[in-house]
């Protein structure tokens, strides 16, 4: 895979019916880099997350992927993965079928082909590869979910609290596939509550009443405990 | 530029139209729990109407045998125009599909033409129903008969579809499906009703008038198609 640029926001801004989401972010998010995005409730993080997947345009600023710049009409877009909280996925279809169709949705040829192998890589083995997914567990869903975000090999993922609700072994799983995709050298933006979660990130950026408020990167990692009391100091108040 | 992964390459405009109906197809033959849904309700329609209207054995006149499959269409097809979007709703499968670089006009082409099989089959078992109850014989102008009901279930779908989705999250989608489309289908269900009554008319059919009624519904379709794909591009927005 090519190294893809980095995605640089610049002064972006999001209003809601005269209501301030989001206001003068200006980030830079590295490739083979994993960033997270913290914050409390209502600090903007989703609407930041659906500016950067294309589905919310900004109210003001630019949001660039290198040269490019990157909006609902971008050709750009076609190469984000996103995985949510909840799983985006076609329950009545098997998880193969749904791979199949997001990957023939993609461009990928021969989707179907690669859905075995790709489900196999998130965990899925062949006794689920073929059962609707509305009978899965929530944690299957978001393999699912992952195999699904991951089927046109992405240059930029990005998950919105994709841990919430996993149980511990799940959320060591999805750490791990976290670190994997940085190691692979994608773009990884994380959207999430969960500090224990954002301490493998790179990079922290905390809004605080759609502002950011700190932005810095860690090689390696901040820890956990570095991680609460940067997050109690920031958004006190 | 930023390059492309997977080999992925941009899939053709009706590529992705096919892909998207196939799938809402695939679902439906696998459950056919809206197909007989919408087949349950179009039956009941008709029988209900054929207590009512049909006397002592007596066939009813030519319109109110079109008025009947015209009514039963309208009805059974906001069923399925009610559960559209349904599975893009469950799991936010919604988001996943916009993030694709499917455009949204192929989106909505595609839901349009899933829909519209559906009722074309509901319609298909429904009128051989109606010619059955009501001793009407559609073999004489069955092609141009079809060609109305196709032309007319093309044009609710495409209506329908629209506000389908932009009612994809409101509560009580069900009832304000109906209280916004009917109005707007209106000029749909006269333009096939009247073409219909004037081709089953076993005295003195009108191939002219039904002709008329034909293009007037093409120039319909055409109309509810080029706004439907218009207005679904910013309904489609999450924002």
């Amino acid at each position: 895979m090519t190294t893809p640029p980095p995605l640089a926001l610049a002064k972006v801004g999001k209003v809601y019916g005269g209501r301030r989401v989001l206001a003068d972010v200006n980030v830079t998010f590295q490739p083979g880099r994993i960033a997270a995005v913290l914050g409390p409730n209502g600090a903007g993080k989703t609407t930041l997350l659906g500016i950067l997947s294309t589905l919310v345009t900004p109210s003001a600023g630019e949001v660039r992927w290198g040269a490019e710049p990157l909006g609902r009409g971008s050709p750009a877009r076609a190469r984000i993965g996103y995985v949510g909280h909840e799983p985006g996925v076609y329950g009545d279809l098997t998880a193969a079928e749904n791979v199949a169709l997001f990957a023939g949705l993609h461009g990928v040829p021969d989707g179907a082909a690669r859905a075995p192998a790709l489900l196999a890589r998130v965990g899925l083995g062949d006794a689920q590869r073929d059962v609707p997914a509305r009978t899965f567990s929530r944690g299957m869903l978001q393999r699912l979910a992952l195999a699904r975000a991951l089927v046109h090999d992405p240059t930029l993922l990005l998950f919105d609290e994709p841990a919430a609700a996993l149980d511990p072994a799940g959320a060591a799983w999805l750490t791990g596939e976290l670190a994997a995709e940085r190691s692979a050298g994608r773009t990884v933006v994380l959207v999430t509550h969960d500090l224990a979660a954002a301490a493998i990130a790179d990079q922290v950026v905390i809004l605080r009443r759609g502002r950011v408020v700190f932005d810095e990167v860690r090689p390696g990692g901040f820890g956990v405990e570095a991680l609460r009391s940067t997050y109690e100091e920031k958004t006190r108040g | 530029m930023v390059e492309g992964g997977a080999g992925a390459r941009a899939p053709g405009f009706f590529a992705q139209v096919l892909r998207i109906a196939g799938k809402d197809l695939a679902i439906e033959w696998r459950s056919r729990e809206v197909l007989a849904t919408m087949t349950f309700l179009a039956i009941v329609v008709v029988l209900i109407f054929s207590f009512a209207f049909v006397v002592e054995g007596a066939r009813p006149p030519a319109p109110v045998v079109a008025g009947i499959l015209w009514i039963a269409l309208v009805v059974s097809g906001t069923v399925g125009l009610a559960r559209a979007f349904d599975r893009e709703r469950e799991g936010e499968a919604i988001r996943s599909l916009l993030l694709t670089p499917a455009p949204r006009a192929a989106i909505y082409l595609g839901k349009l033409a899933a829909t519209a099989a559906l009722m074309a089959i509901t319609q298909t078992v429904l009128t051989g129903l109606a010619g059955v109850l009501f001793s009407t014989s559609f073999a004489a102008v069955a092609g141009r008969v079809a060609l109305l009901l196709g032309l007319g279930i093309v044009g609710f779908a495409a209506a329908g579809c629209v506000f389908s989705a932009a009612l994809l999250r409101a509560r009580g989608r069900d009832a304000l499906l109906a209280t916004l489309l009917y109005p707007i289908i209106v000029p749909i269900v006269i333009a096939g009703a009247r073409g219909t009554t004037q081709l089953i008319d076993p005295v003195t059919p009108d191939f002219d008038g039904a002709r008329f009624w034909t293009q007037f519904l093409v120039a319909v379709d055409i109309l509810f198609i080029t706004a439907g794909v218009w207005a679904f591009e910013p309904i489609a927005a999450s924002d």
